[in-house]
């Protein structure tokens, strides 16, 4: 409670002072008292956060603490048991043409990377744009081949998603997401399945999605892509949200214990 | 036996009449099988019932009850086709259960990913079925809708015992003419083992042509 307390006191902090990075721009997603359980199990608890267009937000938390619900909640892969998920000013839609409409403008790159494995690479970035946004073919792919030249596999366009090392196939994924003009990305641990030295290329694109002003909630224990790309660090435990902070400050001075506990645990690996 | 070898061709055109039905027959149940699966995975629940109740019931009846009731009943109830139809339409609703249950395991095959990364495009429930799950679940489903058909080959069999004249049908006759039943049952037997062969050789091919692309 105590801590929930300073959580808002920051965010207001953040919103209108930060150091220079925090964005101005209007609220482009808000997440208000959200709460998920799965039988028993608490998997959120009155989760509050609001993400600005253009802001980039890392979640960070021990495993279990809710940080892939939180995500899959916001474009309803997972559907919430109590509180409101505002996106770019409407309710989530409950269901239907408006549901796939609203997930057409969220991207999202999942820890195991989901290309459909029967298409190859080009065709796994083609075929959002063509089949849900009805883009014209030609066009869709002339830009799907700009984005794959983006995340750099573009010479990888006519192979199959099994032929692919996990770096490339997950910057794929990054293409694919992109290709449908996302207003939002959603990362859920984008690297934690791959070998470090793919860490980085992911890593790379992402930062520079970040610079060319995506808004994104990311969630990530690189610290390294936290430092340089995050306007804000959200620290969860338990299915809550127990601290907010800019990506400095959190990561030399967290203010609480289980952060603290949490950050020595990753910082020894 | 040196009877029964001048009605070869007769035999030949009863195996023709058992392939005719036996591709109409699983055509039909693989359209309806597949439409039942889909009613069976897609979010309306009534869909799900109907689905459910059709496979439920047209699986615990045996399925020479079931072509006696639908041959002898229908002209009852007022409809009249032929026997050949009657059969075929039978066999085609009657293993239509059989290849729901092939594409409900082949759909279970593909990772939950798969369906979850065409929602998060924004794909309709119809369009991530038709265009990122069913494609793939067919794949790995060439060998049990292989066994179905199999399965449909041999069965329509039982076609004889309703007066159509397929293979079965026609050695039953010959056997009758003659009174050569190990013969003329042999022939059957080896026409059977003819398709099923082909079938499952076939099958085989398309597996793993399937296979090479992924
Ligand atoms: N579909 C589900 N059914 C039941 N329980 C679930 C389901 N999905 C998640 N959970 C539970 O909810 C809790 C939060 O899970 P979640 O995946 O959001 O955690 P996480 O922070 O992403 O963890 P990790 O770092 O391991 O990915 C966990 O205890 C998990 O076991
Ligand atoms: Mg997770």
């Amino acid at each position: 409670m105590v801590d929930d307390a300073g959580t808002t006191a920051d965010r207001t902090a953040d919103d209108t002072a930060g150091n220079g990075t925090v964005p101005s721009g209007r609220v482009l997603l808000s997440i208000e008292s959200v709460s998920k359980r799965f039988g028993d199990l608490v998997a959120l608890s009155e989760v509050d956060l609001d993400v600005h267009e253009g802001e980039v937000v890392v979640v960070l938390g021990a495993s279990g603490s809710g940080k892939s619900t939180l995500c899959r909640c916001v474009n309803r892969l997972e559907t919430v048991d109590s509180g409101r998920i505002v996106f770019d000013g409407r309710d989530l839609p409950q269901e239907g043409a408006a549901l796939a409409a609203l997930r057409a403008d969220v991207g999202m790159v999942f820890q195991s990377f989901n290309l459909f494995a029967h298409k190859t690479v080009l065709e796994n970035v083609v075929l959002g744009p063509t089949r849900v946004r009805k883009v014209p073919r030609a066009e869709a792919v002339e830009e799907a081949r700009a984005l794959l030249d983006r995340v750099g596999v573009r010479d990888k366009e006519s192979r199959y998603p099994a032929e692919l090392s996990g770096g490339q196939q997950q910057r794929v994924a990054i293409a694919r997401a992109l290709a449908m003009h996302p207003k939002l990305m959603l990362f859920d641990e984008p690297t934690s399945a791959l070998d470090p030295e793919m860490i980085r290329e992911v890593l790379d694109v992402m930062v520079g999605l970040a610079r060319d002003g995506m808004t994104m909630v990311a969630v990530t224990h690189e610290m390294g892509f936290a430092r340089r790309a995050a306007d804000r660090v959200v620290f969860m435990d338990h299915g809550r949200i127990v601290e907010t902070g800019e990506p400095d400050a959190f990561f030399t001075a967290p203010r609480t214990e289980r952060a603290r506990d949490f950050l020595s645990t990753i910082l020894r690996h | 036996m040196h009877e029964v070898v001048h009605h070869l061709g007769y035999l030949a055109a009863g195996l023709g009449t058992t392939l005719e039905l036996s591709l109409l027959g699983f055509a039909g149940a693989f359209v309806l099988g597949t439409l039942l699966t889909v009613m069976r995975v897609c979010p309306i629940v009534p869909l799900r019932v109907v689905g459910t109740l059709y496979v439920e019931v047209f699986r615990n009846v045996p399925l020479l009850a079931f072509l006696v009731l639908f041959v002898f009943g229908l002209p009852d109830a007022g409809i009249t086709c032929s026997l050949f139809t009657s059969e075929a339409v039978c066999l085609a609703l009657y293993f239509a259960t059989y290849v729901c249950e092939a594409v409900r395991a082949g759909i279970n095959a593909v990772p939950v990913g798969q369906a979850e990364a065409a929602r998060a495009i924004g794909m309709t429930f119809g369009q991530s079925l038709g265009t990122v799950i069913l494609p793939q679940a067919f794949r790995t489903m060439v060998q049990p809708l292989a066994n179905v058909f199999i399965g449909v080959v041999l069965s329509s069999s039982l076609g004889a015992a309703v007066g159509v004249s397929e293979l079965i049908g026609r050695t039953q006759w010959l056997d009758l003419q003659y009174d050569e039943p190990v013969p003329t049952f042999l022939l059957a037997a080896a026409g059977y083992v003819l398709v099923t062969l082909a079938v499952a050789l076939l099958a085989g091919r398309v597996q793993k042509r399937m296979a090479v692309r992924r």
